[in-house]
């Protein structure tokens, strides 16, 4: 009945009545990135005002590893490109390719992972913690915020695959691995962000 | 048990322990007559685990009843203090107590109170005005009802476990950093606000999803209820403004609990910092309250003058510019922080041009009565009075917003009077309007007429005694937040202040009254037409109260104010959208997920108030587990027969 209505060209979009479920879904969860990228903006701005309050402790050049956050860099974005592969096979119902998509995405978003926490532990073992200073305080808050993201989006793929194997390609379980792919997509922008003003432009 | 003892318990201190036990009693009755008569089953499947947009909206208003009476004790403690503590007197309550009751006063009237009202009229009206049958995400409704239920349990815990924030209600730093609030009072204000804004921001992604996308046919932009418009700005204020709360309060819970130096005096820390994100949060704040009660009083003033709003384009344009500028001006709360003239001169002309779209929107009401057939029903008294009270408001706002008289007026009693003036006679006095104008809808009685118009003239005449007092005392130099002051020519203003809050009290024992008299003689107010005020929105052509479904069949819309323009044309019929009219449709089952989610939030919290660890990782594996529960399960659906009115 929807679809008769939304292919009749003559109607304005805004007047063709309720959305199929599928849009309702996506737009919803786009709404909810949208949210989340504001708690991200926040702590950028605090970063932006802190970012030179380093109180006699250690500055962002003494203390950051371009190197190495480059490597990260380069795992996070390539586990977005395995997420998009990831996104076709399931568009054509493939599970075991679908399978593989997800184990590359997750063993990248390990790694970058893996990588930060050592970065994060080498600093606090220097004496330099969120406790050192308030720009410290301000570094641990955004890039760890961003971490946790990524933790809970490791969680959320494993969570998928056991949804895949156990209930099928419901159109349910195919929504919740849309809004998955778009989370995964949004961390990799704000990391962007991070990568750029907190790494790049670190003094 | 972390920092928790028997020491938490205040037994040295009558007041909280005698209001704990009274509510504690209340509780247990209300348990004991649920228990009595059975109604644990019904009280189960319809309200608690009910995904019903209606029933969740009348929780809300209800919750928000509850905590205005809070709320108000506190007020009342507050005013009969400072009539009596002038000169030598003390009055009877200790600073460090009275600072926990303005702190308490202010976060239980916005978040539980304001917001909690709004949220509930949103919830139950929107989805009828747009001819939708349920909001986008049904569950996640009733989840971000039951945390923000949780974050109030939570605040009220604090009376009689330990303590709350002495800090006043947005509880700046360093005041709130660990150095000089070590007890556990900020930590309660912090987590109840954490959870319940949680709770709010997934309802505000709910409600702008229902709107944008859940319009029945027809419904264009153009053609939407303005009530639908000012909710739909308010939500997205939501979700934009609710994030950047979440992150402060995330700021300085980082501060507290793991020794980050955000806002803190030492180490670069930077307190103005919190100042202006908590107000880049609460400045939008105020038009997510506001912007609501805007739309309640076009909808009842429309109704209630037999015409259609005068200007409905502009009105629907000014909500969309408040909107957009409430976001340039958060700066006017602390003009003193010394930014500079510059910035200071910026800021107070953004403010005033706010005053441009709110004066259009009075004046599309005024012209909206001109040449009306006026119907002076309780929902218009609540508008004409409000007219009246907000444009006073809003002109001592305007007064506030001009640097040079604002470093005078600041953190005096004539800010108090100013924005008490705009929320109590803005926000309050349209979540009344509302409550009566939707009442009858909701339950399929009208609220006595008499008793409501009563209430009205008691919360007018109260308002203006409580609040004309501080105007001028305020301008005698009186200081906001004080608990005892030497200059005794104060007194006799203080006095009639506290007279004034009496006078609302009653209006507030009136509002207990008239519900309890309305439910008695409900037969005698029975409204079997569902119009029962000759409404002009869709909520009107549909029963109350409305089935669960709403609408048998989708209504096609053709026109701004349909329903109106069906009863003139087409005796009151509205046409079925296309494919519409079947018999059977599929609804949401109820869910235990909300209510499961809430209690593991609030032993959450609980735990991290105490630095109870192990219990704060069974509140969150508590919610993850609903959640993955919740994930796996596939029947979320059942069958209705529309005509038969049942289960298919």
């Amino acid at each position: 009945m929807t679809a008769a209505v939304a292919t009749n060209r003559e109607i304005p979009i805004s007047e063709r009545g309720p959305a199929p479920r599928k849009v309702v879904v996506g737009y919803g969860f786009w709404l909810f990135l949208l949210s989340d990228i504001i708690v991200f903006s926040a702590l950028f701005a605090a970063y932006a005002v802190l970012s030179g309050r380093t109180a006699g402790g250690p500055s962002g050049v003494q203390l950051f590893h371009r190197r190495e956050v480059l490597v990260e860099t380069g795992c996070l974005l390539a586990s977005s490109f395995t997420c998009a592969l990831m996104s076709l096979a399931i568009e054509q119902r493939r599970r075991g390719l679908m399978v593989v998509g997800a184990l590359a995405t997750f063993a990248l978003g390990a790694a970058f992972l893996g990588l930060e926490l050592t970065e994060f532990s080498g600093m606090i073992a220097r004496g330099a913690g969120p406790d050192r200073s308030a720009f410290l305080s301000a570094f641990f808050a955004l890039v760890g915020m961003h971490g946790l993201h990524v933790a809970i989006g490791l969680a959320w793929l494993v969570s998928m695959v056991a949804q895949v194997f156990t209930l099928g390609w419901r159109p349910m379980v195919v929504d919740r691995l849309a809004c998955f792919a778009l989370f995964w997509h949004a961390l990799d922008i704000v990391w962007i962000g991070v990568f750029t003003i907190v790494y790049l432009g670190a003094r | 048990m972390g920092k928790l003892g028997w020491d938490a318990i205040p037994l040295h201190d009558p007041i909280p322990l005698v209001a704990a036990a009274v509510v504690m009693l209340a509780l247990a009755g209300l348990g004991v007559l649920v228990t009595a008569k059975g109604w644990w089953p019904v009280l189960w499947r319809d309200w608690i685990t009910t995904v019903d947009h209606k029933r969740i909206g009348v929780m809300y208003v209800l919750l928000a009843l509850v905590m205005l009476v809070r709320g108000f004790a506190d007020a009342l403690m507050m005013r009969s203090q400072l009539a009596l503590a002038a000169g030598h007197a003390r009055g009877y309550l200790p600073p460090a107590h009275y600072d926990q009751i303005f702190s308490a006063h202010g976060t239980i009237m916005i978040f539980f109170v304001g917001m909690a009202f709004m949220v509930g009229l949103m919830n139950f009206a929107v989805p009828l005005q747009i001819g939708a049958r349920d909001v986008a995400f049904p569950v996640l409704n009733s989840v971000s009802f039951w945390l923000t239920a949780a974050g109030v349990l939570l605040t009220n815990v604090s009376l009689v476990v330990g303590e709350f924030a002495r800090t006043g209600w947005l509880a700046y730093p360093p005041l709130s950093e660990l150095a000089y609030s070590p007890g556990v009072g900020v930590d309660y204000w912090l987590w109840s606000l954490q959870i319940s804004g949680v709770g709010t921001l997934l309802s505000g992604i709910n409600l702008t999803t229902t709107i944008l996308k859940m319009r029945a046919p027809g419904m264009g932009y153009s053609r939407m209820p303005i009530f639908t418009w000012t909710a739909l700005a308010a939500n997205m204020l939501i979700i934009a403004a609710f994030p950047i709360l979440t992150a402060t309060l995330g700021m300085l819970l980082l501060d507290r609990y793991l020794d980050f130096h955000f806002f803190t005096n030492e180490l670069g820390g930077n307190a103005m910092m919190y100042v202006n994100l908590i107000w880049a949060w609460g400045h939008p704040e105020v038009y997510i309250l506001i912007l609501p009660a805007f739309g309640i009083f076009s909808e009842v003033i429309a109704t209630f003058s037999g015409k259609p709003l005068f200007g409905y384009r502009s009105m629907a344009a000014a909500t969309l510019a408040i909107c957009v500028v409430s976001f340039m001006v958060w700066l006017h709360h602390f003009f003193t922080m010394g930014a500079g003239a510059d910035v200071n001169a910026f800021f107070g002309i953004a403010t005033s041009i706010i005053a441009i779209p709110t004066g259009v929107k009075i004046f599309n009401w005024l012209f909206t009565m001109y040449g009306g057939t006026l119907r002076f029903e309780t929902p218009m008294l609540w508008a004409i009075g409000f007219i009246v009270t907000f444009v006073i408001g809003g002109a001592t706002g305007v007064m506030l917003a001009i640097p040079p008289a604002d470093f005078q007026l600041h953190n005096s009693l004539f800010l108090v009077a100013h924005f008490h003036n705009v929320i109590i006679g803005g926000v309050v006095f349209g979540a009344f309007a509302g409550y009566t104008y939707w009442f009858p809808k909701a339950f399929g009685f009208r609220l006595h007429d008499g008793l409501g118009k009563a209430v009205f003239w008691c919360w007018f005449i109260g308002f203006w005694l409580a609040f004309l007092p501080l105007y001028v005392l305020g301008l005698a130099g009186a200081t906001r937040r004080m608990q005892h002051y030497p200059d005794v020519s104060w007194q006799p203003w203080m006095v009639v202040a506290f007279v004034g809050a009496l006078v609302i009290l009653a209006g507030i024992v009136l509002t207990v009254v008239q519900l309890v008299v309305s439910v008695r003689t409900r037969d005698r107010l029975r409204d079997a037409s569902g119009d029962p005020w000759d409404g002009r929105t869709l909520e009107w052509s549909t029963t109350s109260p409305p089935p669960a479904w709403n609408f048998a069949a989708l209504p096609q819309v053709a026109s701004l104010d349909a329903f109106w323009e069906a009863k003139r044309c087409r005796g009151g019929a509205l046409p079925a959208a296309p494919g519409e009219g079947g018999r059977t449709l599929h609804l949401p089952r109820p869910s235990a997920l909300g209510v499961v989610v809430a209690f593991f939030a609030f032993v959450g919290g609980f735990a991290l108030v105490w630095h109870v660890w192990w219990l704060a990782l069974a509140g969150l594996s508590g919610c993850v587990a609903a959640g993955l529960a919740r994930a796996w399960q596939v029947e979320h659906e059942f069958e209705v027969d529309v005509v038969a009115g049942g289960r298919a």
